[in-house]
């Protein structure tokens, strides 16, 4: 059998599509066993997995924490809002004082870009980036990728376009290199203020108008606009966003196609997108949680046997 | 390498035709039995025994496929990943008599992860091991076969290597394959 490139899951950029194809076929045998009346196999219970995080979350830390269980790791929690960081710890040592109570594999999300990089240099563990400031978020943009994949067949050849806040999102900035290698086409779409200045280089198109964007594309992924990374005004308020961004279902509705909708949550209900669009059937959001758990499962599976 | 005949298509045909009836002799009409094949190869096995039994009886027994990659104990003891196969028992084996079917029984851990997997699936009545070649004096568990096509003898170095006609050969065979000595 194939086996990953690399030791560590610190974004997509490093990884090749033979990755990502070795992680989605893993992960459909996740999928099968979530499905079982047991949903738990005994792979990795001799492996201890800990949960690092700098940063909130709630679905990626609950969804990493499933798969973790229902692989039967070890698990153990961090959270810095709770711990000794508070105290003036280093990143290294905190990381090195954990590893030193026999942790395998660590998985992280940092408000620092680069964060897990530099950690991946000075320690032996593998390391999954759960989130790196507004860098990558890997595991988001395999799921994503995944859910098109089980919704259209494929993802090659298909149009992706995402809407939002691009300049603050890792979602957005993993998406595009996941759906790149995949072989799709990839539209991004916001205020021009929410655009970072140079990425049309990425290979991506840029779009202004999102209901143009939605006509061209088969499928939208909706972010949501990060007020906490925000230190100015990008437009003048979230009202006005709404007006020119917002995505309702009378919108869809006037598309002479059906698209499909993604978001990778939170989401705030009524600003990006109103809730008749949301719970409508166009949208996969809930499939996306869902496959969440068990790209998880595929990525610490294959990256466990890689010690 | 050398390859040597240990069962020809001839021999595979009553073998199978054999353990047919063996199981007929045990399980009556299989009104509470059920057929589990091992992938990847146990699979073929499975299904041989299947139409097999359709011939005879006129009826189709349940058969599904039991992939064990996730429960196996020698992960991370290898060079690369174990590739799964997928999963495919569309019935309950609740309160059923189950009977696994592989290729060749050779250190009995495969058969030991089987039966972690299929819990998963309910709690079987019993459970019974149909294999076509039994390899002796190989076992690491303390794990016998129910029923057995042939038993044969082989060293550490050999490999059992059951081929179904289709693709790649023409007819069944069974072949006792020596690695040459480098």
């Amino acid at each position: 059998m194939q086996e990953l490139s690399v030791r560590h899951l610190l974004g997509i950029k490093d990884i090749t599509p033979q990755d990502i194809q070795l992680i989605f076929e893993t992960a459909d045998n996740f999928k099968d066993v979530l499905n079982r009346p047991i949903k738990k196999v005994p792979s990795l219970r001799d492996i201890t997995i800990a949960n690092v995080f700098f940063e909130n979350s709630t679905r990626t830390r609950l969804s990493f924490e499933l798969a973790e269980k229902r692989l039967s790791a070890d698990v153990i929690n961090f959270s810095s809002s709770s711990s000794s960081v508070k105290k003036g710890e280093t990143l290294l040592d905190t990381v090195n004082n954990i590893l030193a109570m026999k942790v395998d594999m660590i998985v992280m999300r940092h408000s620092s870009p680069g964060a897990p990089h530099f950690l991946s240099n000075h320690i032996n563990a593998n390391i999954v980036n759960a989130g790196d400031g507004t860098h990558e978020h890997p595991t988001q943009a395999l799921l994503d990728s995944f859910s098109i994949r089980e919704r259209l067949g494929e993802v090659a050849g298909k149009k992706v376009v995402i809407v939002g806040d691009i300049l603050h999102s890792r979602v957005a900035l993993s998406n595009i290199f996941a759906l790149q290698k995949l072989g799709a086409e990839v539209m991004v779409c916001g205020p021009v203020t929410l655009l970072p200045k140079h990425i049309r280089e990425l290979g991506v198109l840029v779009e202004l108008d999102v209901r143009k964007a939605l006509q061209w594309c088969d499928v939208a992924n909706v972010l949501r606009i990060q007020l906490e990374r925000q230190q100015m005004k990008y437009f003048p308020s979230l009202r006005e966003y709404t007006l020119y961004y917002g995505i309702d279902k009378k919108m869809l509705d006037s598309l002479d196609k059906e698209i499909v909708l993604m978001h990778p949550g939170p989401i705030n209900r009524g600003v990006e997108l109103s809730s008749d669009a949301a719970d409508s059937h166009h949208s996969i959001i809930l499939n996306q949680v869902e496959n969440g758990v068990a790209i998880r499962m595929a990525v610490l599976y294959l990256l466990a046997s890689k010690q | 390498m050398q390859k040597r005949l240990i069962v020809n298509h001839q021999l595979l045909e009553i073998m199978v035709m054999r353990l047919c009836h063996q199981l007929i002799e045990n399980h009556g009409n299989f009104s509470d039995s059920v057929i589990i094949g091992l992938q990847p190869r146990g699979r073929q096995v499975a299904q041989r025994l299947q139409s097999t039994l359709a011939s005879i009886l006129g009826t189709t027994i349940p058969t599904g496929y039991l992939d064990t990659t996730f429960h196996r104990d020698d992960f991370r003891r290898r060079e690369t990943p174990l590739a799964a196969n997928a999963t495919h028992i569309d019935f309950l084996i609740e309160g059923k008599r189950v009977i696994l079917v592989d290729d060749v029984l050779y250190t009995g851990r495969s058969v030991r992860a089987a039966m972690d997997a299929m819990i998963s699936f309910g709690r079987p009545a019993n459970v019974e091991l149909l294999v076509l070649i039994d390899r002796l004096y190989s076992r690491h568990l303390p794990i016998e076969p129910t029923y057995v096509g042939r038993r044969v003898n082989s060293l550490q170095s050999q490999r059992v290597l059951v081929e179904w006609s289709g693709q790649e050969t023409q007819e069944d065979n069974i072949w006792l394959v020596t690695k040459n000595e480098e």
